[in-house]
């Protein structure tokens, strides 16, 4: 089943022909109706009428995250708050989160762009769909419910966390679908074994995994150990949320919504646009939405991008699963950490800028764990053990406060870390992605 | 009366010890009194040498985070409640003790144990009132 057969299996030429007038329609509504977006364009000198072909979108800025952290909480908006129904916010990194202001036709969008993608799973009206997602802030459990509520699935809105009582939802109602981080699936399959549920005879026959990079091995072991379709969901809270590109179970790629998310893929040290099939940074524009509309938003992620139709019918382009990524942002446990949100919390503790290393391994119940090395300065070195515990846990409560995950904090000895021409590595992923 | 302890950080693995003595064994340095204190991942070596400040000067240029602390050295009758009787009037005094240790060798018929106090200067105070031998730094170097 395909949920809007008309925009997800348009023809080529049509499917240009729409981004095109989308394309022209979003640049003149933000020139007309976001401040920053106004000044952005005189800036450079471009403006919506400059759009003649979908190729002129490269003459154009891109939007960065910097730029929603410095027009923190509203600046990016094109409508009044007033219009606003609902926000989300992500870690922050040094400084400001995240904002994101969706309005009511938006919520709309992400309905309709969760429910093709949980279409595109294989998922159908009157399945029950357990939500493991984060319901809050966190855009991925309301992203999922938004998608199942439109699609006419049963809902189970379990959110994430408390694994016994989401392996007795499993056991008890049979849900035939599961949403949540692949790690995550990995770590209840353990929990179900523990407490004597053999994870293969579950009911969940469709997994839909996402906000973490995971890679093809991981997804043979989930498919093996709970005896299901596992498919690889995209998004980001920048652009909607989960619902930006979604697998479908011909497993060649992510199927990316190209008639309201326009993607281009680029270079990231020169920010020209890469022959098709070449990995590349994913850029993305939104092409409807009202709220909060970026134009050119450099993701950071890596994909490749392949726009052959799909044998599932579909015409949309397909994304690789994600390659790396332009910065040194980690995912753990479906959360975004950078390096610098450790650095800042160091530097209000001691007041001093210590060295530090974070170790990021998966367990093999599937689980990540973050590790912070932190090398031990005289000023903040005491003979007594009980402050240097203290300021152990000191920095474990502020990290896992700032990051929203919960870390693991040593204290070592200085140079310890090693250095690669006099820098100190920051991150050491020791997990195999 | 305070005499001055090297307070070492280590973190827990093999050798690491070894290559501290080691290190003040080559430049001539002796411990009078040693302990290692230990967390899960890391300790703390806290020793009394003859050249405390030579320690530390050697310490730091080893790559060794080291700090120095003021403590108290106190001559506590070898007898059975020999150290009762000094916690008796430290606790009297509500004077809290952090930490203490014991010196290798004696420095007279009575053992020898270090202290660190919460309050060094009011434990001196109400220690020597009570005619306990406060040892001074002088007589720690050349012990």
């Amino acid at each position: 089943m395909i949920f809007n057969q008309k925009f997800e299996c348009m023809p080529p030429g049509k499917l240009k022909a729409l981004q095109l007038e989308r394309l022209k329609a979003i640049t003149a509504y933000i020139d007309k109706d976001c401040p920053f977006y106004q000044k952005r364009l005189a800036e450079a000198g471009l403006h919506a009428k400059d759009i003649k072909s979908l190729s002129d979108i490269q003459k154009f800025p891109l939007t960065l995250k910097d730029d929603l952290r410095n027009n923190y909480p509203y600046g990016m908006l094109s409508v009044p708050l007033s219009k606003i129904i609902e926000t989300h916010v992500s870690s922050g990194t040094t400084g400001n989160p995240t904002v994101v202001g969706y309005t009511a036709e938006d919520i709309d969008l992400w309905s309709e762009v969760m429910a093709r993608s949980l279409c595109l799973s294989g998922a159908r009206p009157g399945d029950m769909i357990q939500i493991a997602y984060g319901y809050g802030l966190f855009t991925g459990g309301l992203g999922f419910h938004y998608g199942a509520l439109k699609l006419g699935l049963s809902i189970i809105p379990c959110s994430s966390g408390l694994t016994p009582r989401q392996i007795k939802i499993m056991t008890d109602f049979k849900p035939r679908i599961l949403a949540c981080t692949p790690s995550y699936s990995l770590y209840m399959a353990e929990a179900a074994r523990e407490a004597g549920i053999d994870p293969f005879k579950s009911s969940w026959q469709i997994g839909i995994f996402g906000a973490e990079p995971w890679s093809v091995n991981m997804r043979t072991e989930i498919e093996k150990v709970w005896n299901m379709t596992a498919l690889d969901i995209y998004g980001l809270c920048e652009i909607i949320g989960p619902g930006v590109a979604m697998e479908c179970p011909c497993k060649t790629g992510l199927h990316l919504f190209s008639d309201v998310f326009y993607p281009e893929i680029i270079d990231p040290d020169t920010g020209k646009e890469v022959p098709e099939g070449q990995p590349g940074m994913l850029v993305l524009t939104t092409l409807t939405k009202t709220g909060m509309p970026l134009l050119r938003y450099a993701t950071r992620d890596i994909v490749s991008i392949n726009r052959e139709p799909c044998a599932c019918g579909r015409t949309s382009p397909r994304i690789s699963k994600i390659q790396g990524r332009t910065d040194d942002m980690l995912i753990v446990r479906g959360v975004n950490v950078f390096p610098s949100q450790i650095e800042q919390v160091l530097l209000n503790i001691e007041e001093t800028q210590p060295h530090y290393q974070l170790i990021v391994d998966r367990k093999p119940n599937g689980m990540d764990e973050l590790e912070v090395l932190v090398e031990v300065k005289e000023q903040f070195f005491s003979d007594e053990l009980k402050k240097l515990e203290a300021l152990e846990d000191t920095i474990k409560k502020q990290i896992e406060a700032v990051l929203g995950v919960g870390a693991s904090v040593r204290l070592v000895e200085p140079k310890s870390i090693a250095r690669s021409e006099g820098k100190a590595k920051r991150v050491i992923d020791k997990r195999n992605i | 009366m305070k005499i001055t302890q090297i307070s070492i950080f280590l973190e827990n693995h093999a050798g690491r010890l070894h290559e501290v003595t080691a290190l003040l064994g080559r430049e001539q340095i002796n411990i009078r009194a040693l302990t290692v204190a230990e967390s899960r991942d890391f300790g703390v070596l806290r020793i009394v040498t003859d050249q405390p400040d030579r320690t530390l000067t050697v310490l730091k240029a080893g790559g060794f985070v080291a700090s120095l602390t003021e403590i108290v050295a106190v001559e506590v009758s070898d007898t059975p409640g020999g150290l009762s009787g000094i916690l008796g009037i430290l606790s009297e005094n509500k004077v809290n003790v952090e930490y203490m240790y014991g010196f290798v060798e004696k420095h007279s018929e009575k053992a020898l144990l270090v202290f660190r106090f919460d309050n060094t200067d009011k434990a001196i105070e109400v220690l020597t009132r009570s005619n306990i031998n406060v040892v001074g730094k002088k007589e720690i170097e050349t012990l």
